[in-house]
Formats: structure tokens, C-alpha cells, sequence
């Protein structure tokens, strides 16, 4: 009997958020996230940016889902027996520079943890023969 | 006492279901086969013209059943995909055999969601010639809807074929990376 008290004690705090409430959420800090997720490049070419983004992802497994040039944008799936589900913004910074910003949703989940954006960074400093900055 | 203990530890394995699994570690990160993986899916083609490359690959993905689902010819993409069966005959049989023994129907593969990107991008010293990529991945489902599978393609034949196929359809060798 405790034990079924303390299971139902357990799984109402799961249950009380709305799932609606999701729209809109954000999720670890919104700044921090927002830094993890971006870096910049020294280059001015956008276009020539989000083609190697693109290469990147095809690197890490992704089959593309969709590009937009005028907005810089990419965004691409890998499946490996998980769903991972990946959009990357290229944009201008200021006039020497671009903002490369990731964001990634691993199955029902935005992921939050550094490690992985770390790792896409890495991946994409190599094929761009430029170092990814911090910002922020 | 003991059963607080237990209830701890049921309380416990119930609060990782419900859902911390979180991103593998090395999914975002460089694998050792990545290199391979981009040999095998890639072709290069001694010519400057992109576009010519991209409508062949798409007329080459619709003679293989494909619908496009999105392309952006400045930036060298098409996206497309299609849904065909997954039945396998083994696992037909096998489901048959055990449902006569244990009076359960287990679900069986039926359908498979396939999808495919091409990208092209200008390389070599002076862009004088263009790489094609391709990738392959799919979802299977079972008949009760759940996904059985879900991976990326990595049979080399599949891949062969298909630059066989655009190579021909572009009059132009299709040469490894």
C-alpha cells in the first residue's frame, strides 16, 4: 500500500505541466542555451558556410531534410536506431564575421547538454578550416 | 524498512522511463567510419555545371520511385522519399507459427518510410569539378504502427547503382573521391 501511495506521489508531478505548455517553452536558461548552441566563424561568405554545414551533417550521418539559402538555414535527420532531428542558421555577424547557430531535438526532447553541440562544432571547424569561436 | 527500500528503488527505475534516456554520446561527434561512409556515398564528376547535375539526379530519384519533398538549387539539395511495404516473408511465416502456438499474433513489419538527400557541391582547385553526395535512410513500421527500424542505409551496392544509374543519365564518368 505505501508503495503504491508513494509511485502515485511520485508520477502526479510528471503529469501537472500541461503538454501545451510545451509551444513555448525554453527550457534550460534561454542564454545559456543560446551560447552553447552558437560560435563564429571568420569568414563573410554565408552561402559557402551552410554548404559545408550541409557536408558536416551528411559527415555525421544526416540525411538532409531542407535548405533555404535566403535564409541560411539547414535542417537534417539522422536515424540510428534513435530519431535525431538537427536545424543550423547561418547568418551575418557585423561585417567580418558569421553566427553559426544549432539546435537539436534528440527524439521528444530539446538537447540541452553542451557535449553534443561541442562535438557538431568540432566537426564543422574541421571542414571549414576555421576556428569556431565562443560568443556571448 | 525494507520496503521503503523497495519502494525507493521501483520509484527510482520508473523516474528513468519516464524519460531521461538521453542523446548518446557520440552522436554529434566525427565516427572513425565517417570517411568510408563518405567515399562510398560519394561521386565526382568532371564538369562545371551544378544545375545539369541536379536535374539528373532528380529525374534519376523519380525513375526510382521517389517524390520530392523539398530542393534549394543554390545551395546544391534535393530532399525526397517514399513509402512502400516492409513485409518479408520469413517474418510473415514466423508470426503465422507463433500465433498457432501461443494464440498471440505478434505484429509483423508492413510499411517502410525511404528517404534520400542529394547534395552537389562545386570542388577541386578552381571548382572545375562537382561531388555528389548521396544518403539513404528509412523507418519501418509494424502493423501495430510502431516503428521497428529506424537507420541509415549502408549497402554499398545501393550506392553503386545509383551513381551507375546518374552517370549514365549525365554522359559524364562518375569517378571516386
Amino acid at each position: 500500500m505505501r508503495i503504491i501511495i508513494v509511485l502515485i506521489l511520485c508520477l502526479v508531478p510528471l503529469g501537472c505541466a500541461t503538454s501545451q505548455r510545451e509551444l513555448l517553452a525554453t527550457g534550460e536558461s534561454q542564454l545559456a542555451l543560446r551560447s552553447m548552441q552558437t560560435r563564429a566563424f571568420d569568414t563573410t561568405n554565408v552561402k559557402g558556410t551552410v554548404r559545408i554545414v550541409m557536408a558536416t551533417l551528411q559527415d555525421l550521418g544526416f540525411v538532409l531534410d531542407q535548405a533555404n539559402v535566403e535564409l541560411g538555414s539547414v535542417s537534417g535527420t539522422k536515424l540510428d536506431r534513435y530519431a535525431l532531428r538537427m536545424t543550423v542558421i547561418v547568418s551575418a555577424r557585423g561585417e567580418k564575421q558569421v553566427n553559426v547557430r544549432a539546435n537539436a531535438q534528440y527524439e521528444l526532447k530539446a538537447v540541452e547538454d553542451p557535449v553534443p553541440y561541442q562535438q557538431f562544432f568540432q566537426a564543422l571547424e574541421k571542414a571549414m578550416f576555421l576556428t569556431a569561436q565562443q560568443v556571448e | 524498512m525494507r520496503n521503503a527500500g523497495r519502494s525507493i528503488a521501483l520509484t527510482l527505475s520508473l523516474l528513468s522511463l519516464s524519460g531521461c534516456g538521453g542523446i548518446p554520446k557520440d552522436a554529434l561527434q566525427l565516427a572513425p567510419e565517417a570517411l568510408a561512409d563518405r567515399e562510398m556515398q560519394t561521386r565526382r564528376f568532371e564538369t562545371r555545371d551544378e544545375s545539369a547535375l541536379l536535374r539528373a539526379s532528380a529525374a534519376l530519384l523519380q525513375d526510382l520511385g521517389f517524390n520530392l519533398d523539398d530542393s534549394e538549387t543554390e545551395l546544391g539539395l534535393l530532399v525526397a522519399s517514399k513509402n512502400r511495404s516492409a513485409v518479408e516473408a520469413g517474418q510473415v511465416v514466423g508470426s503465422i507459427l507463433v500465433a498457432a502456438l501461443t494464440g498471440v499474433a505478434m505484429p509483423i513489419d508492413t510499411k517502410q518510410l525511404m528517404r534520400a538527400s542529394v547534395v552537389t557541391r562545386p570542388i577541386g582547385e578552381q571548382d572545375e569539378q562537382i561531388a555528389v553526395r548521396v544518403t539513404f535512410q528509412r523507418v519501418v513500421t509494424d502493423s501495430k504502427n510502431n516503428a521497428t527500424k529506424r537507420e541509415g542505409m549502408r549497402d554499398p551496392a545501393a550506392y553503386q547503382e545509383f551513381f551507375e544509374k546518374l552517370s549514365k543519365a549525365v554522359f559524364l564518368e562518375a569517378q571516386a573521391l
